[in-house]
C-alpha cells in the first residue's frame, strides 16, 4: 500500500454556534478512489472547502504529501490549486458558462500557459515560445474533449451543454490543471443511468490512467460501492465509520445514520 | 466647550438628516441586495417637492408653523412614494435574475435620468425657499461663544425620532414588517409561503422613499436652498452612513447617520472645511475594504 | 379583443395616473427667481397634454403586445401625425413628446416583422453567420473612413473638433471596456485615471518643459501605478461595493485636485499646455524661439485645421493602439483569466488562478490607457481643471460601453458615435441629452442586457470557424 496523499486529522469547522465538521480524521491515497458518504447535512461539503481553501478550518491540520509537504489549512485558495494541485468540480457546477468549451479547458491551464507568455509579454509579442506553449495546451484540451466525448462542440459556449455533458467538463476542466488530487462533489448527481455507467468509467480511467487520488462525494451508493477503495462515513459532522466500501456497507453504525433510529430522521 | 457643543447640536441635526436617507438604502439592500444609486434622487425630488409645497402653502396663507410643515411633509412623503414605487417596477423589477451588476447600471441611469429631468424642469440655477421655522434659544455662554438652539433643530430631531421609531415598530410588529423580514431572509421561501413578494419589495422602495422626501424636506428647511444635484453628495454620505452602520440594519443606519453627522461637522469645524466630503469619501473606502460588514451588520457566509 | 379593451384601458389609465402624480410638482409647478425670490408658473396644460399621450401610448403598446397590430399602428400614426402637426401645442417639447410616443407605438409594433425577417436574413447561403460577417467588414469599413476623412472636403474644424471628440471617447470606452466588459468589474471612478494623465502631462509640460511625446508613456505608467495602488486593496470587494468605492476614489482624486491649490491651482485649473509636436515642429501661426511650425517645415500657408487634423490621427492612432492591445490580450492567458473571473470568480480560485493579481491587471491595464487618453485631453485642450473629470464623466464612458455591449469593440464605437456624436450634432437637444443618456442606460439593460453588439468571438478554437454564431449566455 502506497502512502497517503492528504491526511485530515482533526479537522473542525464551526459556524458561529454550528459545529458542521467536528473532529474529523482520515486519509487518502494515490491511486484509490476514497468516497466520503453520509446523509444530508453530514458535513462532507464542508470538508471538501476546508481542503479546497474556500474555509478556513476551526482546527485540525491538512497535509498533502507530496514533492513536498503542504499543509493546506495555511495556505490560500487559489495557492491549493496553483501549488498543491488539488483541483475541485462543485456540487452546483460552475463552468464559464459565456466562454466555449475550449476556453474553459484553456482557462484551467492558466499558471502553465502564464508562465510561457512571460507573464503576458512574451504573449504579446507573439513569441514562438508561447505560441508552442499554446498549442500543447490546445492539445491537452483536445484529448480532454475526446477522453469525454466532446470535441465536435468545442468551440460552442459551455452554458449552451447539456446538463451530463456540463458535469463531464467540469471534471476534464479540473483535470486540465494537472492535479495529484481530484475532490469530486456529487459528480452523479442529476446523471441518467448511462451517464452514470460512463461517469465510473471516466472515474476509473482518471485513478488508474493518470494515476492521480480521488476524493469523491456521493450520494448514489451503487456508484460508491462500484468504484470506491476506500470509504469514510460522516454524521452530524463526525466520522462514524472508515473502510472498503464491502464492510462499511455492514456497519451497524452507517446502517443506524441512514436509515435512522428511533429519534432520527428517517427521509436522509 | 461651547464651541463643541455648538457643533455636537449642528451634528446631530445633520445627522438627523442622514439617517433618514440612509434607511432607504439599508432596507432596499436587505430586501433585494442591491445599491439603489437613485435614492439620492429621490431624496432631492422630495426636497424639490417640499420646497413648491411650502410656496403653495405661502400662496394659500397657511404662512408658517406646525400646520405647513405637516402638510408639506405629508404631501411630499406621498408624491416621493410614487417615485419610489415607480422606479422599483420600471427599472429594477424586470432585472431580478439578469446579471449581478445590471440592477446597479440601471439605477445609475435613473440616477442621471432624475438629476437631468429636474434640471429641465426647474432650472440649474439653486432655490432658495423653506424658511418657516425662524428663531431659536441661547443654551448657554461660555468663552464668549454662545451655544445656539434653532426650533427647526428641535423640529428635525423630533419629527427624526418619531419617525424611526415609528418606523422599527413597524418592522418589529405588523404584517408587513414581517414579510419584508421574511423575503430579507430567503425570497423563495417566502413566495412559497404566500408572502406577495412583489408587493412587499414595492412597499420597502414606497417607504424608503417617503422617509427621503423627510429628509428633503427638512434639509430644505435646514440650509434654506436647494439645486437639482444635491441628491449626488446627499445619497453618498447617507450610502456611507448606511455601510458605516451595516448594511441591512435599521438601528446601523441610524447610528450611522449620526456618525457620518458628526465627521462631517466636526471636521469642517476642527480641520478644514474643504476636505469634509474627502473624510467622508475616505471613511466609504476604509469601511468597505476593512469592515464591509458595518458596525452592526451581521458577517456573510460565502455559499460555494 | 372586447373584455381585453377594457383591461387595456384601465392599464393605460394607471399609467397615465403615475405619470400624472409623478410630475404633479416637478412639471405642474415651475419656480423661477424674481429678483428677491422665488415665484411660480403653472404647466398644468402641458402636463395634461403630456399625460394624455402617455395614456395612448400606452394603449398603444399593450395593443401591440398582444398582436393588435393595426389598431396600434392607427394609434400610433395618430399620435405621430399629432406629434408633427402645425397645431400648436403649448411647446415645441410637447411636440417631439408625443411624435416620439406615437413613434414608439409603431417601433413596437413592427419590431416583431422587422424581428422575422432579420432572423431569416440571419445566415447568408454559406452558413456565414450575417451578424459576424457584418462586424467584421463594418470595423474595416469604419477603420478606412475614420483614415481617410480628414483628407476630404468633410473636414471643416467643426467636424474635425467633433471626431477628435468621438475619437477620445471611443479610446476611453475601449480602456474602459477591458475592466468592465472583459473582467467584469464595474469601475465608477474611471475618470480619475483619466484625470491622472490629463494633470501628469499639464503640470510636467508646464513645469520642467517636457514634450507630449516623452510624457505620454509616463502619464501611462503613472495613472497605472494609481490603478495599482487604489485597486489593491479594494479588488476583493463584491461587484457592487467595489463600484462605490471606485466612485468614492474618483471623488477624492477630483476633491484633491480642487483643493490642493499647490500642486493643481486648484478650481483655476492649468492653462497654456503645449500641444503636441510633429519632429519638433509646433501646430501654430509662429513657432517659439528655436522651433519651426509645421507649415514652414512642409512649405505650406498655415492653417487652423492642421493643428486638428494632427490632433485626430494622434487620438486615432492610440485608439487603435488600445483596440489592437486588447483584441490581442484577449487571446492571451491573461485575457481569458479575466473573463472567467467575470464569469465565475470561485470556479477561478478553485483552478488556482490568483484572483487578485489578475483583477489587478485588468484594473491597471484600463488604467494607462486612460491614462494615456488624458495626457491627449489635456494636450488638445490646453487647459484642464477638476470640473472635466467629474463622476458624470465616468458614467458616461460607462454608458457607452454598457450600451455598446460590453466586452463588443464595434459596439463601442457605434454607442460613442451615437451618445457623444448625435447630440453634438444636433446642438438644440443639448439640454436633453443627460436624459437620453440615463434612460438609455435603463432600457438597455431591461430589453437588451448585452448591449448592441452582443456577439462575442472565441478567443481560441478548435475547429476553424464556420459554424453557427457564439452567442454569450450572460455575464453574471
Amino acid at each position: 500500500m502506497s502512502a497517503p496523499l492528504i491526511e485530515v486529522e482533526h479537522l473542525t469547522m464551526r459556524f458561529g454556534g454550528l459545529i458542521a465538521v467536528d473532529d474529523v480524521t482520515f486519509s487518502a491515497r494515490p491511486r484509490e478512489i476514497t468516497a466520503i458518504i453520509g446523509p444530508n447535512g453530514a458535513g462532507k461539503t464542508t470538508v471538501f472547502n476546508c481542503i479546497t481553501g474556500f474555509y478556513k478550518p476551526t482546527a485540525g491540520r491538512l497535509t498533502l504529501r507530496a514533492d513536498r509537504e503542504y499543509l493546506l489549512e495555511r495556505m490560500l485558495g487559489h495557492e491549493i490549486g496553483q501549488k498543491a494541485k488539488v483541483a475541485r468540480t462543485f456540487q452546483n457546477i460552475r463552468l464559464f458558462p459565456g466562454m466555449t468549451v475550449l476556453e474553459n479547458l484553456m482557462v484551467a491551464q492558466h499558471n502553465k500557459l502564464m508562465l510561457a507568455s512571460g507573464m503576458t509579454v512574451f504573449g504579446l509579442f507573439g513569441l514562438k515560445s508561447y505560441r508552442d506553449a499554446e498549442t500543447a495546451a490546445i492539445e491537452v484540451a483536445r484529448r480532454w474533449l475526446e477522453r469525454i466525448n466532446l470535441v465536435a462542440d468545442a468551440d460552442r459556449p459551455a452554458g449552451e451543454l447539456p446538463y451530463g455533458a456540463q458535469r463531464r467538463l467540469e471534471i476534464a476542466r479540473a483535470m486540465c490543471t494537472e492535479p495529484r488530487l481530484l475532490c469530486l462533489d456529487e459528480p452523479a448527481a442529476g446523471l441518467n443511468p448511462r451517464e452514470s455507467a460512463e461517469l465510473n468509467e471516466l472515474l476509473i480511467s482518471i485513478r488508474d490512467g493518470d494515476g492521480i487520488g480521488v476524493l469523491l462525494i456521493e450520494h448514489d451508493m451503487s456508484v460508491v460501492m462500484q468504484i470506491s477503495d476506500h470509504v469514510v462515513v460522516l454524521d452530524y459532522g463526525r466520522k462514524i465509520a472508515e473502510g472498503p466500501p464491502a464492510d462499511v456497507q455492514r456497519d451497524p453504525a452507517v446502517i443506524r445514520a441512514y436509515l435512522g433510529t428511533d429519534e432520527g430522521d428517517p427521509d436522509a | 466647550m461651547a464651541y463643541f457643543t455648538q457643533q455636537l447640536i449642528n451634528a446631530i441635526t445633520l445627522g438627523a438628516i442622514y439617517g433618514l436617507i440612509a434607511i432607504g438604502y439599508t432596507m432596499v439592500y436587505g430586501i433585494i441586495g442591491m445599491i439603489n444609486f437613485a435614492h439620492g434622487e429621490v431624496f432631492m425630488i422630495g426636497a424639490f417637492i417640499s420646497l413648491i409645497g411650502f410656496m403653495i402653502c405661502a400662496m394659500l396663507g397657511i404662512g408658517s408653523g406646525a400646520v405647513a410643515i405637516i402638510l408639506v411633509l405629508l404631501v411630499a412623503m406621498t408624491f416621493t412614494a410614487i417615485y419610489g414605487w415607480a422606479i422599483e417596477r420600471t427599472a429594477y423589477r424586470p432585472l431580478r435574475g439578469s446579471f449581478k451588476l445590471a440592477p446597479l447600471i440601471s439605477a445609475i441611469g435613473v440616477s442621471i435620468l432624475l438629476q437631468n429631468y429636474v434640471q429641465l424642469a426647474q432650472g440649474a440655477r439653486p432655490k432658495p425657499g423653506g424658511h418657516v421655522v425662524e428663531g431659536g434659544f441661547n443654551l448657554f455662554s461660555a468663552d464668549g461663544f454662545d451655544v445656539r438652539v434653532t426650533w427647526l433643530q428641535i423640529v428635525i430631531v423630533v419629527v427624526t425620532v418619531v419617525l424611526m421609531a415609528g418606523f422599527s415598530w413597524l418592522i418589529a410588529a405588523t404584517p408587513l414588517g414581517r414579510q419584508q423580514r421574511a423575503c430579507e431572509q430567503d425570497m423563495k421561501m417566502a413566495s412559497l409561503l404566500g408572502v406577495n413578494v412583489d408587493r412587499t419589495i414595492s412597499l420597502t422602495f414606497v417607504m424608503g422613499a417617503a422617509l427621503a422626501a423627510v429628509a428633503g424636506a427638512m434639509f430644505l428647511m435646514y440650509y434654506g436652498i436647494i439645486d437639482f444635484f444635491i441628491g449626488f453628495l446627499a445619497g453618498i454620505k447617507a450610502f456611507t452612513a448606511a455601510v458605516l452602520g451595516g448594511i441591512g440594519s435599521l438601528p446601523g443606519a441610524m447610528l450611522g447617520g449620526l456618525l457620518i453627522g458628526l465627521i462631517e461637522v466636526f471636521w469642517a469645524g476642527y480641520f478644514s472645511s474643504e476636505y469634509k466630503d474627502v473624510a467622508v469619501f475616505a471613511i466609504l473606502v476604509l469601511v468597505l475594504i476593512f469592515r464591509p460588514t458595518g458596525l452592526l451588520g451581521k458577517p456573510e457566509i460565502e455559499k460555494v | 379583443m372586447g373584455p381585453r379593451l377594457q383591461h387595456y384601458l384601465k392599464d393605460a389609465g394607471l399609467t397615465a395616473l403615475v405619470a400624472a402624480g409623478l410630475a404633479f410638482f416637478i412639471v405642474g409647478f415651475r419656480t423661477y427667481d424674481i429678483g428677491k425670490g422665488l415665484t411660480f408658473d403653472y404647466q398644468f396644460v402641458d402636463l395634461g397634454i403630456a399625460v394624455v399621450a402617455i395614456f395612448f401610448g400606452r394603449l398603444g403598446l399593450s395593443l401591440a403586445a398582444d398582436g393588435h397590430d393595426w389598431p396600434a399602428l392607427v394609434l400610433g400614426a395618430a399620435l405621430g401625425a399629432v406629434g408633427a402637426s402645425p397645431i400648436k401645442l403649448p411647446s415645441t417639447f410637447l411636440h417631439w413628446f408625443v411624435g416620439l410616443a406615437g413613434l414608439l407605438v409603431v417601433l413596437r409594433t413592427i419590431w416583431p416583422w422587422a424581428n422575422r425577417g432579420l432572423a431569416a436574413a440571419r445566415h447568408s447561403p454559406r452558413g456565414v453567420p450575417v451578424g459576424q460577417a457584418i462586424a467584421k467588414w463594418l470595423g474595416a469599413g469604419l477603420l478606412a473612413v475614420a483614415v481617410v476623412m480628414p483628407m476630404t472636403p468633410l473636414a471643416d474644424q467643426k467636424t474635425m473638433d467633433l471626431a477628435v471628440l468621438i475619437l477620445t471617447y471611443v479610446m476611453l470606452g475601449w480602456g474602459l471596456n477591458i475592466v468592465v466588459g472583459l473582467a467584469g468589474l464595474l469601475d465608477l471612478g474611471y475618470v480619475a485615471f483619466y484625470a491622472v494623465g490629463a494633470y501628469s502631462y499639464a503640470l510636467l509640460s508646464t513645469q520642467f518643459g517636457m514634450s507630449f511625446w516623452s510624457v505620454l508613456p509616463l502619464a501611462g505608467m503613472m495613472a497605472a501605478s494609481f490603478g495599482l495602488l487604489l485597486g489593491f486593496p479594494v479588488l476583493r470587494l463584491r461587484g457592487d461595493y467595489l463600484a462605490i468605492v471606485t466612485l468614492g476614489f474618483g471623488e477624492i482624486i477630483r476633491l484633491v485636485l480642487l483643493n490642493w491649490v499647490d500642486l493643481s491651482n486648484g478650481p483655476a485649473g492649468i492653462g497654456s499646455i503645449p500641444g503636441p509636436t510633429l519632429f519638433g515642429a509646433v501646430f501654430a501661426e509662429t513657432a517659439p524661439e528655436g522651433s519651426q511650425t509645421f507649415a514652414e517645415m512642409m512649405g505650406i500657408p498655415f492653417s487652423g485645421n492642421q493643428r486638428l487634423i494632427f490632433l485626430y490621427y494622434i487620438i486615432l492612432a492610440l485608439a487603435l493602439v488600445t483596440n489592437f492591445f486588447t483584441q490581442r490580450i484577449r487571446r492571451l492567458p491573461v485575457g481569458r483569466a479575466w473573463e472567467a473571473l467575470r464569469e465565475d470568480e470561485t470556479a477561478c480560485k478553485a483552478l488556482g488562478i490568483n484572483p487578485t493579481n489578475t483583477k489587478l491587471t485588468a484594473f491597471a491595464v484600463g488604467a494607462m490607457f486612460a491614462g494615456f487618453a488624458g495626457s491627449f485631453f489635456a494636450a488638445k485642450q490646453r487647459f484642464i481643471s477638476p470640473e472635466s473629470f467629474t463622476f458624470i464623466e465616468s458614467a458616461i464612458i460607462l454608458a457607452i460601453v454598457v450600451l455598446g455591449g460590453m466586452g463588443s469593440q464595434i459596439g463601442v464605437v457605434l454607442a460613442a458615435v451615437l451618445l457623444i456624436g448625435l447630440p453634438e450634432w444636433f446642438r438644440d437637444l443639448g439640454a436633453y441629452r443627460m436624459v437620453a443618456f440615463g434612460l438609455a442606460m435603463v432600457l438597455i439593460m431591461v430589453f437588451r442586457p448585452r448591449g448592441l453588439i452582443a456577439h462575442r468571438e472565441p478567443s481560441v478554437r478548435l475547429h476553424p470557424a464556420r459554424r453557427a454564431p457564439v452567442h454569450r449566455k450572460g455575464l453574471a
